[in-house]
C-alpha cells in the first residue's frame, strides 16, 4: 500500500513536472516573441500544475522550485516590458484575469514585485494588497508555498529603514505589518494541517508539517533582518504580535518551533529587554509543548551573551533577569502539571547554568534554584528515570565546574538535599565528580563544618545507602571509588591543630560506618593524616597555653587506637597490625612509652590471635622486628618483654628458612647503633648462633627430604650479619667465628650433596670480595679485617 | 465605404452611405450567416443621416412607384424565425413614382431618433436596428436593401448603488456572509467584495464566483428562460475555517457581458446574476445567486 503510494507520488510528480515544462516552453516562446497575452496564458497553465493535491510537501516542493525558476524569468520579462513602456498598473490588472486562483496569485505576486520596484505605487499598498489577496488560498500546503513565494519575492522590497523603498508613505512599520500578517496567515495554515485528514495519518501529517516549518519560520527570520526594527518597535509591536499568534494557535508543534525560532533569530539584547513579555508567553503554551528545551536554549543564549562581554552584565541586573526567569519557570511548571520530572530538572539545570554565568557572585541565586528543585522533587520517591538522574548530575556538577571549588558548593544549603533524590548509583557518580573536582583544583577544605558538609555529600561512597542491597558492583570500580575517597581524606588539612583534630574526628565518624569493604581503604589515610598531626604537634611545646581541652598527641592516639581497632574487627588484621606499628612509632617519637607499649601489645595480640597464615606471619614478624628495633622510648623491662616475645615468635615460624631469617633479624633488637643501652653483644651472638643452627637443620631436612642439601644462601646471609656486627664492634663476634663460618660455607659448597646454586655462589663470592675490599681499605676497618683469611 | 450586402440586383445597385461614416465608430457584429462584420455604432437620440445612391445597371432604366427608406427596430424570436416585430418604424419617402435612368442620390436624415433598446443577440432572441430601402415596382417585385447598425445606450453612474450584503447558510453546516461592494456594475467595472465564513462544518474544496446571464423570452406559459455562465472565477482554493474572510476582486472587462435589459417591449428581458458557488469534497455544490445590474458606462 505504502510502497504503491510512494510510487504513485513519483508518477504524479513526473507528470506535474512534464506539464510544467511543456507550458514553460510555450511561455518562453511567447516571451521571445513579446506576446504578453500568450505568455500569461501559458504561465497560468504552467502554474496550474501547482494546484495538485496529490503530492506530499516534499515532492510539492520540488515542483514548486521548478515553477519558481520559471517565474524568475517571467519577472525579468515583466521588468523589460515596463521598461519598454507597458503600464505596470495594467499588467497588474491583466494577470488578475486568470480564472484559477492559484496561478493568478502567483502571477500577481510576480507582477507585484515588479510593481514595487517600479515605484509607481507605494510599496506598502502593493504589499498589503498581495498579502490580503493571498487569503484566497486556504489549502494549507498550497497556501504555505504561495505565501512563502510572496515572502521570497518581497524580501528585498520591504520599506525598511535605509531601503530604497522607504518613503514618506512607506515606513518600516508597513514592512513589519506586512511580514507579520504573512506570518500569521502562514502559521494558521500550518496549524490547520494538523486537523485535516483522517486521524490515523496523524504521524504522517506531523512529519509533513515538520518539513514545512521552515517556511513559516522564514518570516521570523525576515523580521529579524529588518534593520528598522529597533528595541522599542520589537517590544511594542513585533514580539507581542508574534507571541499572540503563537499562543493563540494552540498547537504543540507550532508553539515549540516558533518559540525556539523567536529565541534563535532575534538578538539576545532584545530578549533581555523583553524577558517579561517573552517569558509571560511560556505558561500559556499547550501543556504538551516541550518548554524545557526551548527555555533552556533561551537561558543558554543569554548565558553566552553575558559571557560575551562584561559590558552587558549591568543590563542583566537592571532587568532582574534571574528573578524573572525563576518566576517564569515556576509558572511553567505550575501550568504543566504533567511535565515529567526530567523537564523540571532540565529547566532548573539551565537556570542554574544561567545564574552561574551571569551572577557568579550571587550564590544565593544558585541556592534558590536548588531549593526550588528540591521543593519540586519532594514528595517523590528517588528518581527512577535515567535521564532525569543524568540531568541532576549535570545540575549538581554545574556549580563545581563554575567555581572550581567545592567550598562554594558546600555553602549551598540545598545542594545535599538535591543529592538525596538520586539513586545510590548516581549518588556515587556524583560523589566521585565532587571528589575529582576537589582533587583537580586541589581545593583546601580546612574546617570541620565543611568536612561535615562534604562527607554528607559524598556519603554515597562512604557507606552503603539504603538497606536495599544493590547489584554486585564491579570490584575495580569499587576500588577506584574508595581510592578516591582515600585521596580526599589526605587532602583535608588545617594548619590549626584544634581544627585539624576536629576534622579527623568528623572524618572518623563518617568512615566508621563504611563497613568491612570500605574500612581498609579509608582507615589508613585517616591514620596517616592523624599521625601527620601528631608529628606537627610534636614539634611544639605541649599545651602552649596550658589549656585543658587543647589537642594533645595523647588524645589523638586514643582516637587512633580505637580507629585501628575497628580494622581488626572486620577483619583486616595485617593492615591493623601495620597501622598499630605506625602508631607505635609515632608514639615513640612523642616519648609516650605507655602509648607505644599499648600499640605494640595490640599488634602482638593481633599477631597471635588473628594472623595465622604463615606468609603473613613472616611479613608481620619482620615489621614488628623492624619497628621494635627503632623504638627508643621503652624502658628496659618493657623492651625486654617485647623483644623476648618477638624472638619467640621468630622461632616459631613454620618454615625453617623463615625461622632462620627472622631469628637473625632479631639480632638487631639487641644491638642498636645509636642507643648505648641497647648493645648486648652476647644476645646478638646467641641469636646468630641459633640462626646457624636452624640453617643447619634446614640443610639436613632438605637432605633428608630431597636427597640433596639446600642452598648455602642462608649461611651466606648469616655470614653477612656476622660481618655487620663485626664491623660495628660487637666484641662477641670474633675473627675465629667468622673464619669458621667461611670454612663451613666453603665445605658445604664443595660437598657432594650440595645443589649448585649460582645465585648463592655469586652472593658468597661478592661477600668475600667485600671482605677483601675492606682489608685493602686499610685504617681501623682494614686492621680489623686483616686477621680473617679468605 | 459602405457597401450593401448582396448588393447585386438585376436592376440596380443600391448603396447606403452614412454621412459621418468616416468618423463614426465601427463595431463588430455577427450577421445572420454568423460572420463578423463591422457596423456603425449609434445611440438613442442621435441623428441618423445617410444618403442612398441608386445606380441602374448599364443604361437600363428603372421604373418605380416610389423610393422610401425605413428605420426599423426589430425583435426577432428564434422560435418564430423570420417574423419580426417592429417596435420602431420611421419612414422617409425619397422619391415620387418615376423612372431612374442614371445614378441618383437621395440624402435623408432621421433626427433625434428614439432608440430605447440596445442591439442584442441572445440565445432565443435578437434585437436589431436596420435601415431598409425599398424601391417599389409594379412588376419584378420591389428592390429592397438593408443596412444594419448597432445601438448602444449609455447610462450615467447610478445615483443609488447599494452594496449587496447577505448572510446565508445551511443550519449547523455552513454559514457565510458575503458582500459585494455594489449592486450595479458597468461593463468594465471591478467587483470587490468579501466572504466571511461564520460556520464551516463541511469540507469545502473550492469556491467560485460566476456571472450568469438569464435571458427570458415570451410571456405567460410560453416563457423561455436561458441561462448562460459567462464567467467562472475561482475565489478560493482549499477549506477555510471559521473566521476566515476571503477577498473578492473580479475584473469584468475580460468577459463579454450584456447590460441588464428589463422587459424589452414585453418581449424579453436579460438579467445578470452573481452566483457564489462552494464545492465540497464530494463535489456537492452550494450556491447563492444574487442579481446585479449591469449597465453601459460611456467610455471616457
Amino acid at each position: 500500500m505504502i510502497a504503491d503510494g510512494v510510487e504513485d507520488e513519483e508518477k504524479w510528480l513526473a507528470a506535474g513536472i512534464a506539464g510544467l515544462q511543456q507550458n514553460a516552453f510555450y511561455m518562453h516562446r511567447a516571451l521571445d516573441s513579446n506576446n504578453i497575452r500568450d505568455a500569461l496564458k501559458y504561465s497560468a497553465q504552467m502554474l496550474s500544475e501547482l494546484r495538485t493535491s496529490r503530492l506530499s510537501p516534499h515532492k510539492y516542493y520540488e515542483l514548486y522550485m521548478r515553477a519558481f525558476d520559471e517565474l524568475r524569468k517571467l519577472e525579468m520579462f515583466f521588468k523589460e516590458e515596463t521598461r519598454r513602456g507597458c503600464s505596470i498598473v495594467d499588467l497588474y490588472e491583466l494577470v488578475q484575469h486568470a480564472g484559477n486562483i492559484l496561478p493568478r496569485l502567483y502571477l500577481l505576486c510576480t507582477v507585484g514585485s515588479v510593481y514595487i520596484k517600479s515605484k509607481e505605487a507605494p510599496a506598502k499598498d502593493v504589499l498589503k494588497d498581495l498579502v490580503e489577496m493571498c487569503r484566497g488560498i486556504q489549502h494549507p500546503v498550497r497556501g504555505l508555498f504561495l505565501r512563502s513565494y510572496l515572502a521570497q519575492v518581497s524580501r528585498d522590497k520591504l520599506p525598511d529603514i535605509g531601503s530604497e523603498y522607504e518613503g514618506d508613505a512607506d515606513t518600516v512599520v508597513d514592512a513589519v505589518e506586512f511580514v507579520l500578517q504573512n506570518f500569521t496567515e502562514m502559521n494558521k495554515l500550518w496549524v490547520r494541517m494538523q486537523h485535516q485528514g483522517p486521524a490515523r495519518e496523524k504521524e504522517k501529517r506531523e512529519k509533513e508539517r515538520s518539513e514545512l516549518r521552515d517556511l513559516v519560520g522564514k518570516n521570523l527570520h525576515v523580521l529579524s533582518q529588518i534593520e528598522g526594527i529597533d528595541l522599542d518597535m520589537y517590544k511594542e509591536t513585533v514580539l507581542p504580535r508574534v507571541l499572540e499568534q503563537v499562543v493563540n494557535c494552540k498547537d504543540e508543534i507550532a508553539q515549540y518551533y516558533l518559540m525556539d525560532c523567536i529565541i534563535q533569530v532575534f538578538p539576545d539584547e532584545y530578549h533581555l529587554q523583553t524577558l517579561d513579555v517573552l517569558l509571560g508567553a511560556f505558561p500559556q503554551l499547550q501543556p504538551t509543548v516541550d518548554i524545557k528545551t526551548v527555555l533552556s536554549r533561551l537561558m543558554e543564549r543569554l548565558s553566552n551573551y553575558a559571557a560575551s562581554s562584561a559590558d552587558v552584565l549591568p543590563e542583566f541586573l537592571q532587568v532582574e533577569a534571574f528573578s524573572k526567569l525563576n518566576n517564569a519557570i515556576g509558572k511553567v511548571i505550575e501550568a504543566q502539571p504533567d511535565m515529567p520530572i526530567l523537564g523540571v530538572i532540565t529547566l532548573y539545570s539551565s537556570l542554574l547554568t544561567f545564574t552561574l554565568h551571569v551572577h557568579p557572585d550571587r550564590l544565593d541565586y544558585a541556592d534558590q534554584v536548588l531549593g526550588a528543585c528540591v521543593k519540586k522533587l519532594s514528595g517523590k520517591e528517588k528518581l527512577e528515570d535515567k535521564k532525569a538522574t543524568k540531568q541532576i548530575v549535570a545540575l549538581l556538577s554545574a556549580p563545581l565546574d563554575k567555581y572550581n571549588d567545592i567550598v562554594t558548593a558546600l555553602k549551598l544549603s540545598n545542594y545535599p538535599r538535591v543529592m538525596e533524590y538520586l539513586d545510590s548509583e548516581t549518588n556515587k557518580v556524583m560523589a566521585t565528580v565532587i571528589i575529582q573536582s576537589i582533587m583537580k583544583n586541589k581545593t583546601r577544605i580546612s574546617t570541620a563544618d565543611r568536612v561535615e558538609a562534604l562527607f554528607e555529600l559524598i556519603k554515597g561512597l562512604i557507606k552503603d545507602l539504603d538497606d536495599a542491597f544493590h547489584d554486585e558492583v564491579d570490584e575495580d570500580d569499587f576500588k577506584e571509588e574508595q581510592n578516591s575517597v582515600a585521596r580526599l581524606i589526605q587532602l583535608l588539612h588545617s594548619d590549626d591543630p584544634e581544627e585539624m583534630f576536629k576534622i579527623i574526628c568528623t572524618v572518623r565518624k563518617h568512615i566508621l560506618g563504611g563497613g568491612p569493604k570500605r574500612l581498609p581503604f579509608t582507615v589508613p589515610p585517616l591514620v596517616f593524616s592523624s599521625l601527620k598531626l601528631v608529628r606537627q604537634l610534636q614539634g611544639q611545646e605541649e599545651n602552649p597555653f596550658g589549656e585543658e581541652e587543647s589537642t594533645t598527641p595523647k588524645k589523638i592516639f586514643q582516637v587512633l587506637n580505637q580507629t585501628v581497632e575497628t580494622l581488626s574487627n572486620i577483619p583486616a588484621p595485617e593492615l591493623a597490625l601495620q597501622l598499630f606499628l605506625q602508631c607505635a612509632e609515632a608514639a615513640n617519637d612523642c616519648d609516650l612509652e605507655p602509648v607505644a607499649y599499648e600499640f605494640f601489645t595490640q599488634a602482638y595480640i593481633l599477631y597471635e590471635e588473628e594472623i595465622s597464615d604463615s606468609r603473613a606471619q613472616v611479613t608481620a614478624i619482620h615489621l614488628i622486628i623492624g619497628t621494635l628495633q627503632r623504638m627508643h622510648v621503652f624502658g628496659v623491662e618493657n623492651r625486654d618483654t617485647l623483644t623476648h616475645k618477638a624472638t619467640g615468635y621468630s622461632a616459631k615460624l613454620l618454615k625453617k628458612p623463615d625461622q632462620c631469617r627472622a631469628v637473625y633479624a632479631c639480632s638487631h633488637l639487641f644491638w642498636v647503633d645509636d642507643q648505648d643501652n641497647v648493645k648486648d653483644g652476647e644476645r646478638v651472638l646467641l641469636c646468630l648462633k641459633r640462626a646457624l643452627r636452624i640453617a643447619n637443620a634446614a640443610q639436613q631436612m632438605s637432605n633428608a627430604a630431597r636427597g640433596s642439601a639446600g642452598s648455602v644462601t642462608l649461611f651466606v646471609e648469616i655470614l653477612n650479619k656476622y660481618l655487620y656486627f663485626f664491623e660495628k664492634g660487637n666484641p662477641q663476634i670474633t675473627v675465629a667465628a667468622i673464619q669458621s663460618l667461611i670454612e663451613l660455607i666453603t665445605t658445604e659448597m664443595h660437598s657432594d650433596s650440595s645443589t649448585p646454586d649460582p645465585a648463592a655462589d655469586a652472593f658468597f663470592a661478592s661477600t668475600l670480595r667485600y671482605m677483601e675490599f675492606q682489608k685493602q681499605k686499610g685504617g681501623a676497618i682494614g686492621e680489623k679485617y686483616e686477621p680473617i683469611k679468605v | 465605404m459602405n457597401f450593401l450586402l448582396g448588393a447585386f440586383k438585376p436592376a440596380c445597385n443600391i448603396l447606403i452611405t452614412f454621412s459621418d461614416a468616416k468618423t463614426r465608430k465601427q463595431v463588430p457584429m455577427k450577421n445572420e450567416n454568423g460572420q463578423m462584420v463591422m457596423v456603425p455604432l449609434f445611440q438613442s437620440q442621435e441623428n441618423i443621416a445617410a444618403k442612398i445612391s441608386i445606380e441602374p445597371l448599364q443604361g437600363k432604366k428603372i421604373e418605380h412607384n416610389g423610393v422610401k427608406v425605413e428605420l426599423l427596430g426589430q425583435i426577432e424570436m428564434y422560435f418564430d424565425r423570420g417574423n419580426f416585430y417592429d417596435f420602431t418604424s420611421l419612414v422617409r419617402e425619397l422619391d415620387v413614382p418615376g423612372d431612374i435612368y442614371e445614378r441618383k442620390t437621395y440624402p435623408f436624415e432621421f433626427s433625434t431618433v428614439e432608440m430605447p433598446y440596445e442591439t442584442y443577440s441572445g440565445v432565443n432572441v435578437r434585437l436589431r436596428y436596420v435601415l431598409k430601402v425599398t424601391v417599389s415596382r409594379n412588376y419584378g417585385g420591389s428592390i429592397v436593401e438593408y443596412q444594419d447598425f448597432m445601438v448602444r445606450n449609455y447610462s450615467p453612474p447610478p445615483s443609488i448603488n447599494n452594496s449587496i450584503k447577505m448572510e446565508v447558510g445551511i443550519e449547523d453546516c455552513l454559514h457565510i456572509e458575503f458582500e459585494y461592494n455594489k449592486s450595479k456594475y458597468h461593463l468594465k467595472d471591478v467587483i470587490i467584495g468579501k466572504i466571511y465564513f461564520l460556520l464551516v462544518r463541511i469540507k469545502i474544496k473550492n469556491m467560485d464566483l460566476e456571472i450568469r446571464r438569464r435571458e427570458s423570452t415570451g410571456s405567460g406559459a410560453n416563457t423561455h428562460v436561458e441561462t448562460e455562465t459567462l464567467a467562472k472565477y475561482e475565489l478560493m482554493d482549499g477549506a477555510p475555517v471559521r473566521g476566515e474572510s476571503i477577498p473578492i476582486r473580479l475584473f469584468l472587462s475580460p468577459y463579454e457581458l450584456t447590460p441588464t435589459h428589463r422587459n424589452i417591449n414585453n418581449k424579453f428581458s436579460v438579467k445578470n446574476y452573481l452566483n457564489l458557488v462552494l464545492v465540497d469534497e464530494e463535489d456537492r455544490r452550494y450556491f447563492k445567486q444574487q442579481e446585479i445590474t449591469i449597465y453601459r458606462l460611456l467610455d471616457s
